[in-house]
């Protein structure tokens, strides 16, 4: 096959790339410029957007025997992941850009790409299994559950599934590593990216700030009795407990937790654990990672609703254009905006954007 | 296909620095060693100030054009600047290579220049009238005024003698890195009062270049140290790489009709084949005084990296624009002066043939090209 090797310049694109091409593929290495403005050196633990990471990622490329090239992405990347992270927020949402990424940008616009220069498929270094089967392609957690990423992949339709391909998915990370020294790679002791790429302080509340403005508002309970003020209510989250900066004790002073977050007003509610307890999830914009579940029917399975996050078992039925899931447990805080991932057993069914719970 | 970029370094350079890495000495010391190593250096020096029709004394030695240009650039506006507090203004062409135009925007980020880009027609040639009246009304307040003998990705040749006809007593530095060696270029006939040349691009090693300077003229310098090259270029004398690039520059002057010509003969087969395989292509700045070997083409529709990295993966090298530090691929400044559309300047290919290539290889690209260009058209777009 002809692959693109997408890399950013850690360690486990660069072992992906490397299994593709000894497997004796056409490889070749693509750094995606997700940056108009790239920053010269990694801060922290991020991952691409760098000088540096360019760098990591072609001297991989190098070290492997494959040809790299860089493609400019960052005007896809803006408005397809940074502008729409900025709308879900402004919205009293919560997205998760990396689920955005790999839907609009990497299993989207590279792979069309790709195809269109004659290629097969993208390669990456994600950590999740795919297992041929009687209708087709399915999509698993990988087998190092710390680093499983079926979650952030669940928004790939059976066609975006059929040109993907994770050679790391069977391989647990300190293996991944190991195998990179031998490789010869230097990024084998790179640390793992983590927050939001394109977030280069890691300071979210901070970044939303500066572009959305920190106009104050107030926090009230419940009954809608102020608590105190806020300077942005995008900065909240669902279920946010810390950094309320409520100086008024509850009643039985029992902790406080953010329950709703209301843009119009630019009010954050906030009240008891117990009041965040739900037990229903609606999703909108189903996305089918594989067989299409019969519409209207029953199904046991287990819902996620964060990249690391437990299962939660649950029955789920959608009707084309919902899924809804009850859960067995009840669960304490989640946000309109979330990713929901719905797996049976280790097999990913699909996903959906949150848009009500009850 | 890419020999503006770089050509492998000629067989009597190779020799000549082979020859030269094996002698122990350097230049600056005073004994038998040092000295036998100077007299190489020098007797280079006399070579190539012939080859370039200036005085020895007029070569400095550098390791880089970017450097080159660097010292010219920054050096004279430091000087002429200090001289009159009033000469802030550059003026450079708006297609000047980035080794030109970033010294220039550093110049004005720090110390407080000002930048006037000289309009480029659609011909690929400066407007000259605009920079008669520019000059005519700004004359005091001018530091210096830079451009290009030749430029690197249209291949046009610039009408040098009359931008120094208008300049008068303003320094003119001209970029001649690309021009050197492959089309006739006297520094003294052309009355500059700097101009840059490099190794590399004429079959000498990387690593080396000259600025050639009016004797007489002070630049302040940018490298300090030692004082060697007249005080104006510190640093210890690359003797080997000297000495190769001038036996380059010896067999690039002596060979340079005729591979001009058999150069000029594969680019003219290459447009024609190009203009009747491709019929959408648009050939740019075709006419007029012209390097040897450079045709730029747009394939309306494309984007330049992808056909690129195509032709990449049948072994063909060309080039587009240039890249950002890293590595983003940015539509050509080249063309964008000369008033094309940023999407336009993004389709377009530089194919630059040297004495490597034959006709063989053109028809080579030309089974592939036709359909690279079908392959990487806008849908394809990153």
């Amino acid at each position: 096959m002809k692959l693109v090797a997408a890399m950013s310049g850690g360690v486990d694109s660069a072992v992906a790339a490397a299994r593709v091409a000894e497997a004796g593929h056409e490889v070749i290495g693509v750094h995606l410029a997700l940056s108009s403005n790239p920053q010269k050196y990694r801060s922290g633990a991020r991952g691409c957007c760098t000088i540096e990471d360019s760098h990591d990622a072609r001297r991989a490329a190098d070290v492997i025997g494959i040809p790299f090239y860089i493609w400019d992405m960052a005007e896809e990347f803006h408005e397809g992941v940074v502008e729409n992270f900025m709308a879900e927020y402004a919205n009293g949402r919560t997205p998760n850009p990396c689920l955005r990424c790999n839907e609009k940008i990497k299993f989207a616009a590279v792979l069309e790409r790709a195809k269109a220069l004659g290629f097969d498929g993208v390669v990456t270094g994600h950590y999740a299994q795919m297992r041929e089967t009687e209708p087709g392609r399915t999509m698993h957690r990988a087998v190092d559950p710390a680093k499983d990423q079926s979650y952030v992949l669940a928004v790939l339709n059976t066609e975006q599934l059929s040109g993907a391909y994770f050679p790391l998915g069977d391989t647990v990370k300190d293996e991944v590593r190991i195998e990179a020294k031998k490789r010869g790679l230097y990024v084998a002791n790179k640390p793992d990216s983590h927050d939001i790429c394109f977030v280069p302080s890691g300071d979210n509340a901070g970044w939303l700030r500066e572009r959305l403005g920190s106009e104050v508002g107030e926090i009230v309970d419940e009954s809608g009795k102020k608590l105190g003020e806020h300077k942005g209510a995008y900065t909240y989250t669902i279920g946010q407990r810390k950094g309320l900066g409520i100086t008024v004790p509850a009643a039985g002073g029992e902790p406080r937790y953010v329950l709703k977050i209301e843009p119009k007003t630019n009010t954050v509610v906030v009240g008891s654990k117990e009041a965040l307890a739900i037990s229903h999830i609606d999703g909108e914009k189903p996305i089918w990672c594989g067989p299409v579940p019969v519409a209207a029917t029953d199904y046991r399975g287990f819902a996620q609703i964060r990249a690391h996050g437990s299962p939660l078992a649950c029955t789920y039925r959608h009707d084309g254009e919902h899924i809804s899931v009850d859960l067995d447990e009840p669960l304490f805080g989640l946000a309109t905006g979330q990713g929901l991932v719905i797996y049976d057993g280790d097999r990913v069914v699909g996903s959906a954007t949150v848009s009500s719970t009850l | 296909m890419d020999n503006a970029a770089t050509v492998p370094l000629s067989d009597v350079a190779a020799d000549a620095l082979t020859t030269a890495m094996r002698k122990i000495g350097n230049a600056s010391s005073v004994h038998n060693f040092g000295r036998a190593v100077r007299k190489g250096v020098e007797d280079a020096r006399e070579e190539l100030a012939h080859l370039v029709g200036c005085g020895p004394t007029e070569v400095i030695f550098t390791g880089s054009g970017t450097e080159a240009n660097n010292l010219a650039i920054k050096g004279f506006y430091w000087t002429r600047r200090a001289e009159n507090p009033q000469r802030t203004i550059i003026v450079a062409s708006a297609f000047e290579h980035h080794a030109v135009l970033d010294p220039i925007e550093w110049l004005v980020e720090h110390e407080g220049a000002e930048q006037v880009l000289i309009p480029v027609t659609d011909a690929g040639v400066i407007d000259i009238e605009f920079l008669r009246t520019f000059v005519a009304a700004n004359r005091e307040r001018i530091a210096l005024i830079a451009v290009m003998h030749s430029n690197n990705e249209l291949g046009t040749i610039q009408p040098i003698a009359d931008v120094v006809a208008i300049a008068g007593d303003i320094p003119v530095h001209s970029d001649a890195v690309q021009s050197f060696g492959k089309v006739p270029f006297d520094f003294a006939n052309l009355g500059l009062t700097s101009a840059t040349i490099s190794a590399h691009k004429i079959g000498g090693p990387l690593g080396v270049a000259a600025l050639i300077l009016q004797r007489g003229l002070d630049v302040t310098p940018v490298l300090h140290g030692g004082g060697q090259e007249r005080d104006i270029r510190s640093g210890t004398i690359n003797a080997p790489a000297i000495i190769a690039f001038v036996a380059a520059a010896r067999d690039s002057i002596g060979h340079l009709n005729e591979r001009a010509s058999a150069i000029n003969e594969l680019r003219e087969y290459l447009i024609s084949r190009i203009t009747r395989e491709i019929p959408a292509a648009l050939i740019n700045a075709a006419s007029g005084a012209h390097l040897p070997g450079i045709v730029n083409v747009t394939f309306p529709g494309t984007e330049s990296d992808a056909v690129l990295l195509l032709l990449d993966s049948h072994d063909i090298a060309a080039s587009a624009g240039s890249a950002c530090s890293a590595g983003v691929p940015r539509p050509s400044h080249v063309l964008m002066a000369m008033g094309r559309s940023e999407a336009d300047a993004d389709a377009s290919i530089r194919f630059s043939l040297g004495t490597i290539n034959t006709k063989a290889d053109i028809d080579i690209l030309m089974t592939v090209l036709p359909d690279v260009v079908a392959k990487a058209s806008k849908k394809v777009s990153a």
